[in-house]
């Protein structure tokens, strides 16, 4: 299509300029989580640390981030993979059991589910984790982050395993294979990219998640990232550099990751929302 | 094979289904039932929770603040609507283009959407500081404002960040509706001789109307969720500038204690979620009839 047309001037300069105003603050809170408390008062902000020191590294290290950042990873490890492997399943049996209307029921449930906003339903998210005895643990956090997963997650897969030709499922069932193993030996490996797809865009969410873990959570024990980066920040006060190592060392993990799984992840997405 | 060797295969691979549903009815359905029980009780979040009528339902409905939040909601949501959405199609259409730069552009694109609101937060608080910021450092005046001190300076901030974490999305989703659109259809106006401007109104745009709907819908009823960014930004402020129905509602329950008014103000918030939903299916639905007319 651009072989056939002028360039796209305006689209052009629009996007250059985008790219600026997205990369400035990035550029910024890089450069200075590098620089020394006294030189960035005295430095032009946007001039590279000439200075660099990795003090506001040791700062953030020394105020239990790797405590936060374990956390973190307990919760989303948790919630991810359960999530994942239910969905997963959850996904074949409404695709094999087209026939079932409880099956169809269950779908147009997960499919209303979609339009439910974690935050409408936190109050009583809060009342049921009481009940359970789980305030205050990260199991409180993982066990609605795996509700909250689950829509999207059945969307996704039940679009990719419709997928595959029905001979397939057919030719195995033959074979005396059961349904179970059907799921495992036949769906599992062909649906791996959009398995993947699910687990980045969970992964994602949760890790950046909020709210659980600002309702569902009070002690420093129990802090998760964001919640963390949140009182860093009131902790470190006029200390910028510090703040700014802070959401670095926070965001260095996701952005590697995103490295290694982009094309799923831009896949996944217009897969779930681009129709 | 019958209807009815159907029916039971599938209750053969029923229970499957049965872990998800169990979890998705205990922390998605029960709560969403919860929370219109719960806004006809009194509660304070740690004792215990007295049935009470409509008296949280007459303190929402009555309290100044629930009009002004709803305000505040529709302007978030109308403002940043009406920023992304045009600046989206832009970028879209542009890094729809296959060149391996705009590819490059795309992959960068991409990274406000990784961060959590909670630092994207953090970030712009710390670069827009008055005394600390980006403004004060480079001694620009235009630069130094109290971003977020000033109640339009800090609503116009906040669509601002907003639309710096998300228009990236909306592009990407663009860049994908236009990709597939015909080529065809271009060189055929090519021939008719229509400009780069005519084929943008003509082509690109009408062939857009379902991703804009989409794209539409994900703001719009997004917007109603913000919840994150306003706490760590603002926490509502200056003074209920910027306290969104979502904050509203977390400051009645968890920090004032009134969990049966906070359960009113989420269930206005469903209702208003469903309400744009619906709206906005039905705009697509009629738009799709219209076509059809025309053809």
């Amino acid at each position: 299509m651009a072989r056939l047309l002028r360039f796209n001037w305006l689209g052009g300069t629009f996007a250059w300029v985008w790219l600026l105003v997205v990369m400035i603050p990035l550029y910024w809170i890089v450069i200075t989580s590098f620089k020394t408390q006294a030189n960035y008062f005295v430095t032009n902000p946007l001039a590279p640390p000439t200075d660099l020191t990795f003090e506001n590294y040791k700062t953030v290290i020394d105020n239990d981030f790797v405590r936060y950042f374990l956390n973190s990873v307990v919760v989303t490890v948790g919630a991810v993979i359960p999530a994942t492997v239910i969905s997963f399943m959850a996904a074949y049996a409404i695709v094999r059991g087209a026939g079932s209307r409880l099956l169809k029921a269950v779908n147009g449930l997960f499919l209303l589910g979609l339009a439910i906003p974690l935050q409408a339903v936190i109050i009583p998210v809060y009342l049921i984790i009481i009940r359970l005895k789980m305030y205050d643990t990260l199991g409180a956090i993982i066990l609605p982050s795996i509700a909250f997963a689950i829509p999207l997650s059945v969307l996704v897969l039940s679009n990719f395993i419709r997928d595959v030709p029905k001979e397939l499922f057919e030719s195995m069932r033959m074979d005396g294979a059961s349904e179970w193993g059907t799921l495992w030996r036949l769906a599992f490996p062909l649906t791996r990219p959009a398995l993947v797809t699910v687990v980045i865009y969970n992964g994602l969410g949760i890790w950046n998640g909020f709210l659980l873990p600002l309702v569902l959570t009070q002690s420093p024990d129990q802090r998760t990232i964001p919640l963390a980066l949140a009182s860093f920040q009131g902790q470190f006060g006029v200390n910028i550099p510090a703040i700014a190592a802070s959401v670095v060392l926070t965001t260095v993990p996701i952005v590697l990751l995103y490295a290694i799984g982009r094309r799923q992840l831009l896949s996944g997405l217009t897969a779930g929302f681009g129709k | 094979m019958t209807a009815a060797a159907q029916r039971v295969r599938g209750g053969n691979v029923a229970w499957m289904a049965l872990p998800a549903f169990l979890m998705f009815l205990a922390f998605g359905v029960v709560p969403l039932l919860g929370v219109l029980a719960l806004s006809f009780t009194t509660w304070n979040g740690i004792g215990e929770i007295v049935p009470s009528g409509t008296t949280s339902w007459r303190a929402t409905l009555s309290d100044p603040g629930l009009p002004h939040a709803l305000w505040v909601t529709f302007l978030i949501m109308a403002l940043s609507w009406a920023v992304q959405t045009p600046m989206s199609i832009l970028i879209g259409v542009f890094i729809a283009g296959r060149k391996r730069y705009r590819e490059f552009l795309a992959v960068l694109f991409f990274i406000p959407l990784l961060l959590s609101s909670a630092a994207i937060a953090i970030t712009y608080k710390s670069l827009l500081d008055p005394s600390f910021g980006l403004g004060s450092g480079l001694g620009i005046d235009a630069l130094n404002q109290d971003w977020l001190g000033n109640a339009t300076l800090a609503m116009a901030t906040l669509i601002f960040i907003v639309s710096w974490q998300f228009i990236p999305f909306h592009s990407l989703i663009y860049q994908g509706a236009v990709r597939q659109i015909p080529t065809s259809m271009y060189e055929a106006a090519q021939i008719d001789g229509a400009g780069r401007w005519k084929q943008f109104w003509s082509i690109t745009l009408p062939q857009l109307k379902y991703t804009i709907i989409t794209s539409s819908t994900l703001m719009v009823v997004g917007s109603l969720t913000f919840f994150d960014l306003i706490y760590v930004l603002t926490a509502g402020g200056p003074g209920d500038a910027t306290r969104a129905l979502a904050l509203l509602m977390y400051q009645q329950g968890f920090q004032a204690n009134l969990m049966g008014p906070a359960s009113a103000i989420a269930v206005i918030l469903v209702l208003v979620g469903l309400v744009l939903s619906l709206v906005l299916r039905r705009l697509g639905g009629r738009a799709d009839e219209s076509q059809l007319e025309g053809a």
